[in-house]
């Protein structure tokens, strides 16, 4: 199916349906995000509560049902897994502009400590 | 062969669904379509069908289950009448604009206040611009047939659009007449098989209906939807005369009668066109020019055909059985003339409303209107544009 | 928590990239009803925020088939699918096995859909209506439904100088579908997660009509920080404001009983729309909202403790 602006009247499909399930993948939400969750795969524990209260199916999994991380495309930065994730230190919000001036690196290093 | 029999409008149309047996009804009784679903629900009881029959709690749920049912992929049938297609109003919408074949059979009746449960067009002219392919009818033949058409024309993969198939409440709905039944197995060959195009029931595809389009979309859909009754134009000719050469009753989108050479004609919808021809014939006799055009197909409305059909006669009434309060001329006029506003002759037209409320109009009254057409023409002169036939008291000056 | 891992493993059912807003808990019912099974599930999704974030042409973040129709049918257009479904199974046109899902907010189903849910729970269409409950119509910025409770300061019963919010208690919606002689009705929380999974499964697996009223705290409309979702419900069945129980074949089941029960002021202080009823002039609204709170809760266990 074409999408997008340029799309004629008559080259949408019979009925407006959409025959691509899930193409809203290719509208990428993760720049609402003003503060972002950071992960710290060390104190993880996998117990999924941040996947199960996702509201946007942001949280990574690996082929074992774990935590692999966080999917920023689509992350708006709610702040629920961090707020619901009972291991402290394993999840953490931190400015989207904290990112930006001063790197990832030293943002992970000052709210996690460590390596 | 088929057979004569002697029924009313309902009982045609519940044969006619019997015939088709689809797949799902949804339907709410509404006098004067209560027979159709209570007809169906006997021939279901003695197995003479087997359509899933979804006996719903309002005419809103009626058309909603038929959109859900169509979605899911299948042949979808309903009928109702004044405040039952009124609730239905929102959901008619959806059922066209997301292009799901289905029939509803109509019998038209007059919409409250007063309440009255007699035949006018109050109700379909309301949902003229629903997106529907409206087809009117005359008599219990008309409406059998029809219905079988309108299966064709609905699912034909160029138009994918719903049909209402109209007949006069209580006029056609409770006269019994003699008509001709097909026999079961050439009703279901000529209809054919249904292949819906995006079912939703082939989970494997996983469709999604009814997404929501902003300023930046909703535009060109709706210019596509139109795509499709467009298209039902020269179907409902061509599935007419299919039906003629498999059954012997030939059908186009309006009937002409003594219309070759006519000078006065009245054009209209509906049972009473009956008594029309009966006149038209008496006034043939007396050397009166008279011809009646009746139409058919409303929705979508054939104006090139009528503006030729049309083009030589010298006056013209249209008769609507509805009162658009508020409208500069009645739907059936202002479609009619405005078709005429390009012929070469361009013909006068004026606009007449009988029958409201389930009013009768009688050959006499027909005469007055020929004689009306007559004097226009002789004087050249129109005294009323808008005239009311058979009330108590004189409208205007 | 292998339950969880096994289920992550599978895949979403509802893609990202929808336009709920940042911490909405609608998407986490969502998905709880897409991952807690592999049945194919065909959904009519009435109009609302859930419906106009999700299908948002010309994108749709629905991995299963899916229809919007109108606001007040989304029970008679699954009863129609569900019909349809009956006579492929008849005529073979399909072998799976698929369930059939109305989803609703609380204006879809307390209000202008009510009738078309009763209807469709009468004739015993074999679906689940999920209510997602999120107590005003927030899609429309936040007016007061049925379901918004005593004291709610919305859009259209907003706090003034004469005014102090909504008069009115909420609709108890369970009791109307359970006078639908229903086989299954639950109410649930969002933040109990294997409560709302282990319900919409059982939901799912029984034939015939079933309901589920799953509370969706509203950050946007009730006037809380987005990752406070989870706990704003979490407080809400704490205080019994929204107590969590099954009604199965006409008896209460409790599914949770807080050790102990805190005061409804609890779960008021958490939003914006309760702030005037922390007011000391407004301490007789407080009042009466504790005795609605504490009447619907007392009622609960006494029909649950005598068997009804
Ligand atoms: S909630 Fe925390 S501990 Fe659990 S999987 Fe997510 S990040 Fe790891
Ligand atoms: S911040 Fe919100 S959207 Fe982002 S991953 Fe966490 S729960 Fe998901």
């Amino acid at each position: 199916m074409k999408i997008g602006e340029k799309v004629q009247w008559n080259e949408l499909l019979t009925g407006g349906v959409i025959e691509d399930p899930g193409n809203s993948i290719d509208y990428k939400t993760g720049s609402w995000r003003i503060e972002r969750p950071i992960w710290n795969k060390e104190a993880c524990i996998n117990c999924m509560f941040c996947w199960v209260y996702c509201p946007d199916s942001s949280i990574k999994v690996d082929k074992d049902g774990n935590m692999a991380g966080i999917n920023y495309d689509f992350c708006k930065g709610c702040g629920i897994c961090v707020k619901e994730c009972p291991k402290p230190g394993a999840l953490a919000m931190v400015l989207e502009a904290d990112i930006e001036k001063k790197g990832m690196d030293v943002v992970f290093k000052e709210t996690f400590g460590g390596k | 062969m088929g057979k004569k029999v002697a029924l009313d409008g309902n009982a045609a149309a519940a044969h006619a669904i019997r015939q088709i047996n689809p797949d799902v009804i949804a339907a709410f009784p509404i006098t004067p379509s209560t027979q159709i679903p209570m007809t169906v629900s006997s021939f279901i009881a003695d197995g003479l069908m087997d359509t899933e029959l979804v006996t719903v709690e309002s005419e809103h749920s009626a058309m909603s289950a038929c959109v859900g049912a169509a979605a899911a992929g299948g042949r979808v049938m309903t009928a109702t009448a004044a405040q039952g297609l009124a609730l239905m109003w929102e959901i008619l919408y959806i059922a066209s604009s997301m292009r799901l074949p289905m029939v509803t059979v109509i019998a038209a009746r007059a919409l409250n206040a007063p309440l009255n449960i007699h035949g006018d067009h109050s109700d379909v002219m309301g949902a003229r611009d629903a997106g529907w392919i409206q087809l009117f009818c005359e008599d219990a033949q008309e409406v059998y047939d029809s219905i079988i058409q309108a299966i064709k024309i609905s699912e034909n993969k160029d138009v994918l659009t719903p049909v209402m198939v109209v007949m006069d409440g209580f006029n056609t709905t409770h006269s019994v007449e003699v008509w001709e039944m097909e026999e079961d197995e050439r009703v279901k060959e000529f209809i054919g098989e249904y292949e819906p195009k995006y079912p939703l029931l082939d989970v494997s595809r996983k469709i999604t209906y009814g997404a929501w389009a902003p300023p930046s979309e909703y535009f060109e859909h709706k210019v596509n939807q139109l795509t499709g009754i467009i298209r039902a134009r020269p179907v409902v000719k061509k599935v007419g005369e299919e039906f003629g050469k498999v059954f012997g009753r030939s059908y186009d989108c309006f009937e002409l009668y003594k219309l070759d050479d006519a000078e006065y004609a009245i054009v209209m919808m509906g049972s009473a066109a009956g008594t029309a021809k009966d006149v038209v014939d008496v006034l043939r006799e007396d050397g009166v020019k008279a011809g009646l055009l009746k139409i058919r197909m409303f929705r979508p409305f054939p104006a090139e055909e009528i503006k030729e059909a049309l083009g030589n006669v010298k006056v013209v009434a249209t008769l609507d059985r509805v009162i658009p309060a508020g409208a500069y001329g009645s739907p059936l006029f202002n479609e009619v003339r405005s078709a005429l506003y390009d012929a070469p002759k361009r013909p006068m037209v004026i606009d007449y409303i009988y029958g409201l409320g389930g009013r009768d109009i009688q050959p006499k009254h027909f005469k007055e209107v020929y004689e009306n057409l007559q004097r226009i023409a002789k004087t050249g002169k129109i005294e009323k544009m808008l005239d009311f036939i058979n009330i108590r008291g004189k409208w205007g000056k | 928590m292998a339950f969880l891992n096994d289920l992550a493993k599978r895949g979403e059912r509802f893609a990202p990239g929808h336009r709920l807003c940042p911490g909405c808990g609608q998407s986490i019912i969502v998905r709880a009803l897409l991952n807690i099974t592999d049945y194919e599930i065909v959904i009519a999704n009435a109009t609302g925020c859930l419906e106009v974030c999700s299908g948002l042409f010309p994108y749709t973040s629905w991995c299963v088939p899916w229809i919007h129709s109108a606001f007040e049918n989304a029970a008679s257009t699954i009863a129609g699918a569900e019909a349809m479904y009956r006579v492929w199974k008849r005529k073979g046109r399909t072998d799976k096995d698929i369930k059939f899902v109305a989803l609703a907010s609380d204006g879809g189903t307390y209000d202008i859909g009510l009738q078309a849910l009763s209807g469709a729970m009468e004739r015993w269409h074999d679906f689940l209506y999920l209510c997602i409950d999120n107590q005003a119509y927030e899609n429309t910025g936040v007016q007061r439904s049925s379901a918004s409770p005593f004291g709610a300061n919305t859009t259209t019963t907003p706090v003034g100088k004469v005014k102090r919010g909504k008069e009115q208690r909420r609709k108890d919606i369970m009791s109307i579908v359970e006078g639908h002689h229903i086989p299954y009705a639950a109410q649930a929380s969002l933040h109990n997660w294997r409560d709302l999974m282990n319900k919409i499964k059982r939901a799912l697996d029984t034939k015939g009509p079933t309901y589920i009223n799953v509370l969706q705290p509203c950050c946007t409309g009730w006037g809380f920080p987005p990752d406070m979702t989870v706990e704003v419900a979490r407080i809400a069945v704490e205080t019994c404001a929204w107590p969590i129980y099954e009604v199965v074949d006409g008896k209460v089941k409790i599914n949770y009983k807080p050790k102990k029960k805190l005061p409804v002021e609890e779960w008021f202080k958490m939003q914006r729309r309760f702030a005037h009823m922390l007011k000391p002039e407004n301490k007789d609204l407080l009042g009466r909202a504790q005795e609605l709170v504490d009447e619907h809760w007392e009622w609960l266990l006494k029909r649950e403790a005598a068997g009804l």
